[in-house]
């Protein structure tokens, strides 16, 4: 059924036609929302058994998530920025212990300082804790995902987590068709867990494991990784068998026939990339764009398939890693460095804290792409006066203040100093 | 199992002197014994555990655990923080545990128990009853705002902390319930003050009461009755309930190997544990001390206290003294008769 | 394995790995002698009759008892219970009162006619007991229960020998007394009395006796030299008490005063009150400390009435009822020495108590016999230097008790069997004593012990009904369970139940328990926490 309706409200609805039996709840914005829709529909018996469980905090989240998974039931929570932080050491635990719980990322910021705006900073934070992550880039994605989620959660004992950019989907309204309780039903079959903590077969789950066999449980879950990379293109075919659309499985491809440049992103960003793309074509400067809609497992052969015979890539990143550059441009770079004729990667490191990305800026940042490459990052619409100046003075000033502070004067009296 | 129940907290068996504390008694009832004295014990935690010559701790959680599985008819699930009782029970490729159990950190296994209790809520299993275990410093610590959770919304979770005082998985550093002056790895027993501060303590029995909880108890593993009872009877009520265990560590307290029930006894017939068992927030019930010991009955014995007695009269010890003075006026732990 | 690798295992797969390499130490059971058992003459196994009495089974228990004494239900009451001075109940609160759960057996015996059982086989030897004292009659019941066809002869009109003619009836009620001599008849044991034998040799080859078992006691009351008036009445405390058992009860008067402190002394005191005195002095050349009789009858006594003139001898008792006394002090030895200071009191008797001779009359002429200040030496096997003549009781060396007497029964007629069967009898090796260090009392209830109902004082004084009364069957109950158990598994499961690795086995309901060595790790709180301490950790050889 079409409905204009807040992504969160809609993503909620989807995340309730999947019959979760345990959700898990802590606030934090931007997911907020979310958890509040499922809230309000478990009580009015919208969704029949199911215990919603307002933890104490997002560690508890995750680690009720982990019981009630390891009792074998279908487990969810949400969760955004500081709280993905907060819960970490769990998230690492559930993914150790192969429990497939779904979770929903507001993907947001990281303080200090603190920022409760879009950017990719805690999702990349924890890309290496076991999970699969995938992105959406509108809110009929964030939906659709979240019930192919479950599947292939469940199908590898691997958990996922859903990223949905914070604000920018979360709180947009948009029309979205929610599909029907049958056809869900008809997709995603009741969980068959691989185990589970019950009295009536005792065993003992989550030992501690020794130099002598922890390389091949390791191992093992990277092998499920390769598994999950294999299904998911499988599981969208599936997906659109039965609901008419689809997500593009690993990734999805716009305009690469002829594409000088290519583009690579993912998240609500390729929205404005796809405006960006149409408008530059129409002005003569061929681009191209594939979205990554699974950034783990990260999907090589697929990456590699797309960008063959491309000259230059562009990654627009939403998060960087301090001192190195951008993790999508990195992980990029190590999956094409065996085609041959490498493409050459540039990193557009691109709104951080919620910034506009605008289709003027991406436009010019394509057109310097193609007529000066350049090395390192490329950090969108910074404006350099303001770093130059706090450089200059906390440099020179040993007691220079803190800097979020100075900056944001600048901002506000850019003459200031 | 309603019959053991019925029993006052002291068992008044006028006519049964002989092994009215001993763990079985051939004169009274299978029901009136002791869950250890059977012979069809679950044993919960069996033999080839890793648990040090004389662990309290393996002792203690055979007793609650076998208690609990006897209330519920073995549809027990055992939710464990990691400790020491984690890591020497379930080395792959062996485990010692014969109940479904399961591990997942130090400090969530109030919140896991919670969401393994909601997961067999939703599938109409309600027969299946969940208990949470750890150590103090996975419960006074770093697991204290799960455990809180789990209180303040009454899941219906068994809580069992088995406090030995100290990190000893580690190797023996301070927790929140190491005792003044105890040396510890991280409290040398070096300098002006040595050994742990004498802070203000830190009761989590009293702090599960502010929660107004069904059920708060504490126990020993010097008095196996009383731990068992305390444990049945809390598997006969739904909700959140805490038990609160001590059991002595012979490594961490440098004690001897065979002391560990003696030095248990000790806590508790000097006052320095004070064993109590309340009910939505109110004190209902202390155990009596049986032979009143000064406290340095208990301190002597360990050399973690050793450096008080290097010379006599350690002001420190009065200190101590003082603080099982006041255990046993705030949980009136002397029995009327006994008051001169 | 049905499960993830590593993360999950199998329930129990622990056992792989055996923790007993750790050991450096091993626990093992041991069994260690009762202190009460080690203290009985008589030597009882009070620990096993107290076993069965306290889960109520009083047939049992009484049939455990008299394996080794006959006569339960006079020993429960005229014993001195060494027993209970070596309890290890006293470090806990007062003794296990095992002489009451003695005597509650007894007379349950008698209450329910619970009868000895004939021996199985005859061996065809004769026997002949020469006195049906306690130790006689013991060596007679022991004899027979071998098999043995005894003979008792007694020169008394009435068999019990000092039980019947040396205690009041107050402390032995005479129904009590006959009706355990009669069970032994029952058994088929002879007794012959006013039977005065002359000569033992005599006696044994007229009888064609295979051995002889002389049990004669000490009957003659001792006499001392007071110079005293021709018409002051001086008589002997074995002839009064052997008197009160004639038709004719003897004439002391209305100010007896007795000479002595044993418990003979305070027996006739308080037969003196009963017999109507006003007075009862009893004038004894030590003090308190120094007095051979037992405090607590001492204490009766004196509730009683009975007066003590302590360090004092009687020098003279003249005609007109003035008897001089000579006050004493005692040396630094302990002993009594005049002072020159006299005192004056009036008496219309005197009696003394100053302990009995042995009448060996009947031994003149046996060769090889040695006799030696009056009583007749024997060997470790009880025999005298006659062969097949063997002694005990009163009549040689040793404490002068009824429990003695039926101890010495017992051992002689176990020496008896097998001189007969021409061996050598060997007692089993004692084991160690348990020791009140050995135990964890901290697992017994405190339970004081429960005294005696005592009967009320004036009735007391002016009856000869028995002064202390039996326990009721709770009270005996109560009282049996106080037993500790000391050094002997009593299966109170804590070794099983302490044991942090599991690795104590119970093998089941009287059948202990054994440990798994396999999974043991020495840790000994096993051993700390058995309550009666039979349990002791061994070193290993590493």
């Amino acid at each position: 059924m079409l409905k204009q309706i807040e992504g969160s409200v809609s993503t909620a609805e989807a995340i309730g036609l999947c019959r979760p039996e345990v959700i898990c709840a802590y606030p934090i914005t931007p997911q907020t929302h979310i958890v509040e829709g499922l809230g309000r529909m478990v009580k009015q018996g919208a969704i029949k058994n199911c215990e919603f469980i307002n933890v104490e905090s997002e560690f508890g989240a995750m680690s009720a998530c982990i019981g009630s998974s390891v009792a074998g039931a279908r487990t969810y929570t949400a969760t955004a920025s500081q709280g993905l932080l907060f819960m970490c050491e769990a998230v690492y635990n559930a993914s150790g212990m192969g429990l497939p719980i779904v979770m929903t990322l507001g993907v947001r910021a990281i303080g200090a300082p603190i920022n409760i705006w879009n950017d990719h900073s805690d999702a990349m934070a924890l890309r290496d804790a076991g999970w699969l992550q995938l992105f959406a880039e509108n809110n009929q994605e964030a939906g659709d995902l979240h019930i192919q989620a479950f599947k292939l959660a469940e199908a590898v004992s691997i958990p996922v987590m859903v990223c949905v950019d914070g604000f920018i989907l979360t709180h947009a309204v948009e029309r979205v068709d929610i599909p029907t309780q049958e056809d869900v039903d008809a997709y995603l079959p009741p969980f068959d867990p691989v185990q589970v903590v019950d009295p009536k077969a005792p065993m003992s789950i989550g030992s501690m494991v020794g130099p002598e066999a922890f390389t091949e449980v390791r191992w093992l879950q990277n092998y499920k990784y390769g598994q999950a990379e294999k299904m998911i293109p499988a599981l969208n075919t599936e997906f659109k068998a039965r609901f008419g659309r689809d997500t593009g499985g690993l990734l999805r491809t716009y305009k690469m026939d002829d594409a000088e440049i290519v583009a690579v992103a993912m998240g609500s960003v390729n929205g404005t990339i796809k405006d960006t793309i149409d408008q530059l074509r129409e002005e003569g400067l061929k681009v191209g764009l594939v979205t990554l809609v699974s950034y783990r497992p990260f999907p090589a052969e697929a990456l590699k398939a797309a960008l063959k015979g491309h000259k230059t890539v562009v990654c627009v990143e939403r998060a960087f890693n301090f001192g190195m550059g951008g993790p999508l441009s990195s992980d990029l770079e190590h999956a094409l460095k065996t085609l041959p004729n490498t493409p050459r990667v540039l990193t557009c490191i691109a709104g951080l804290g919620g910034r506009p990305i605008t289709r003027a800026s991406l436009r010019e940042m394509f057109k310097k792409a193609k007529k000066e490459p350049w090395n390192g990052m490329l950090f969108l619409d910074l404006n350099q006066k303001i770093v130059d100046d706090e450089v200059k003075h906390m440099t020179s000033v040993r007691k220079s203040g803190p800097l979020a502070e100075n900056v944001v004067a600048r901002v506000k009296t850019p003459a200031a100093e | 199992m309603n019959n053991i129940l019925d029993l006052e907290p002291t068992q008044k068996l006028k006519f049964y002197q002989k092994g009215t504390f001993t763990v079985g008694n051939r004169l009274v009832s299978e029901e009136e014994r002791a869950v250890q004295s059977s012979m069809g014990r679950s044993n919960s935690i069996n033999c080839g555990h890793r648990g040090c010559r004389g662990c309290g701790e393996a002792l203690g959680a055979r007793f609650a655990v076998d208690a609990a599985m006897r209330a519920c008819d073995n549809n027990l699930v055992v939710v464990n923080a990691t400790g020491c009782l984690e890591v020497f029970s379930t080395p792959y490729p062996e485990s010692a545990w014969q109940v479904a159990w399961v591990h997942s950190l130090f400090g969530n296994a109030a919140a896991v128990a919670t969401g393994v209790a909601a997961a067999y809520r939703v599938k109409g299993r309600k027969e299946v009853r969940v208990m949470a275990q750890g150590g103090d410093g996975g419960t006074t610590d770093i697991g204290l705002g799960c455990l809180s959770g789990m209180f303040e919304r009454n899941d219906d979770v068994m809580y069992i902390c088995y406090d030995n005082e100290a990190y000893m998985n580690t190797g023996v550093q301070r927790s929140s319930a190491t005792p003044p002056a105890a040396r510890t790895a991280t409290t040398d027993a070096v300098g002006p003050e040595p050994g742990n501060v004498f802070g203000t303590g830190k009761s989590v029995a009293r702090i599960a009461m502010a929660h107004r909880i069904p059920y708060v108890a504490t126990a020993t593993v010097a008095d196996l009755h009383d731990l068992e009872r305390k444990v049945i009877k809390s598997m006969s009520i739904h909700g959140a309930r805490y038990i609160h265990i001590n059991v002595p560590c012979p490594l961490g307290w440098g004690a001897q190997s065979h002391d560990t029930i003696r030095l248990a006894r000790l806590a508790v017939e000097t006052g320095i544990f004070p064993v109590y068992e309340g009910e939505y927030g109110k004190v209902t019930e202390s155990r009596k001390i049986r032979d009143r010991q000064p406290v340095e009955a208990f301190l002597k014995p360990q050399r973690r206290f050793a450096h008080l007695f290097k010379k006599p009269n350690d002001p420190r010890i009065a200190q101590i003294q003082a603080i099982a003075d006041a255990n046993i006026a705030e949980f009136d732990l002397i029995a009327k008769e006994d008051q001169e | 394995m049905d499960h993830p690798f590593a993360i999950t295992l199998d329930v129990g797969s622990s056992l792989n790995n055996q923790t007993g390499s750790w050991r450096v130490s091993r626990p093992v059971y041991l069994d260690r002698l009762p202190p009460c058992n080690n203290a009985c003459p008589a030597g009882e196994n009070i620990q096993e009759w107290l076993f069965h009495a306290e889960s109520g089974d009083y047939e049992t228990a009484w049939r455990a008892l008299t394996k080794n004494n006959p006569l339960p239900a006079c020993m429960g009451r005229v014993c001195y219970h060494p027993c209970e001075d070596a309890c290890n109940r006293i470090t806990v609160d007062s003794a296990v009162g095992i002489n009451s759960v003695e005597r509650f057996l007894g007379d349950e015996a008698i209450k329910k006619g619970w009868k000895f059982d004939k021996p199985a086989t005859e061996t065809g030897k004769k026997v002949l007991v020469i006195g049906a004292g306690p130790s006689g009659l013991s060596a007679a019941y022991h004899l027979r229960r071998l098999g043995h066809s005894v003979t008792i002869r007694d020169a008394g009109p009435k068999a019990g020998g000092m039980m019947r003619f040396g205690i009041p009836s107050y402390r032995l009620p005479r129904d009590v007394l006959d009706a355990e001599i009669q069970r032994i008849v029952d058994m088929g044991v002879e007794i012959k009395l006013d039977s005065h034998v002359a000569n033992v040799l005599q006696a044994k080859t007229e009888g064609k006796f295979d051995a002889v078992f002389l049990a004669v006691g000490a009957h003659i009351g001792k006499h001392t030299n007071i110079p005293a008036g021709a018409a002051a009445k001086i008589v002997d405390a074995v002839s009064v008490l052997r008197s009160m058992e004639g038709g004719e009860k003897p004439l002391l008067g209305r100010r007896v005063v007795i000479y002595g402190g044993g418990n003979t002394a305070l027996d006739v005191a308080r037969t003196a009150k009963r017999l109507g005195a006003t007075e009862s002095i009893i004038v004894y050349r030590r003090n308190r400390e120094k007095m051979p009789a037992h405090d607590f009858e001492l204490e009766e006594a004196l509730e009683e009435g009975v007066v003590m003139k302590w360090l004092s001898t009687i020098k003279r008792f003249d005609d007109d009822g003035k008897l001089t006394v000579e006050k004493m002090k005692l040396d630094e030895t302990g002993w009594p020495q005049p002072t020159g200071e006299y005192e004056t009191l009036e008496a219309d008797s005197v009696v003394l108590a100053l302990g009995q001779d042995v009448d060996l009359s009947l031994l003149d002429g046996v060769p090889g016999l040695v006799i030696n200040k009056g009583v007749v030496e024997v060997n470790k096997q009880m025999m005298t230097g006659a062969a097949g003549i063997f002694a005990g009781g009163d009549m040689v060396p040793s404490e002068r008790t009824v429990t003695v007497g039926i101890g010495h029964g017992k051992k002689a007629a176990r020496n008896i069997d097998a001189w007969l069967k021409g061996e050598t009898y060997d007692a089993a090796p004692k084991h160690d004593l348990a020791v009140a260090d050995n135990l964890n009392t901290w697992y017994y209830t405190d339970a004081p012990h429960t005294v005696r109902p005592t009967l009320d004082m004036v009735r007391r004084q002016s009856t000869f009904e028995e002064v202390v009364k039996g326990l009721d069957e709770t009270n005996a109950l109560y009282e049996a369970r106080r037993c500790l158990s000391c050094g002997n598994c009593f299966e109170c499961d804590n070794c099983y139940g302490v044991c942090p690795d599991n690795a104590v086995i119970k093998l089941g309901p009287g059948k202990r328990f054994k440990f798994n060595y396999d999974y043991c790790k020495g840790c000994g709180i096993c051993a700390s926490e058995c309550p009666c301490g039979a349990i002791k950790m061994v070193a290993e050889d590493i």
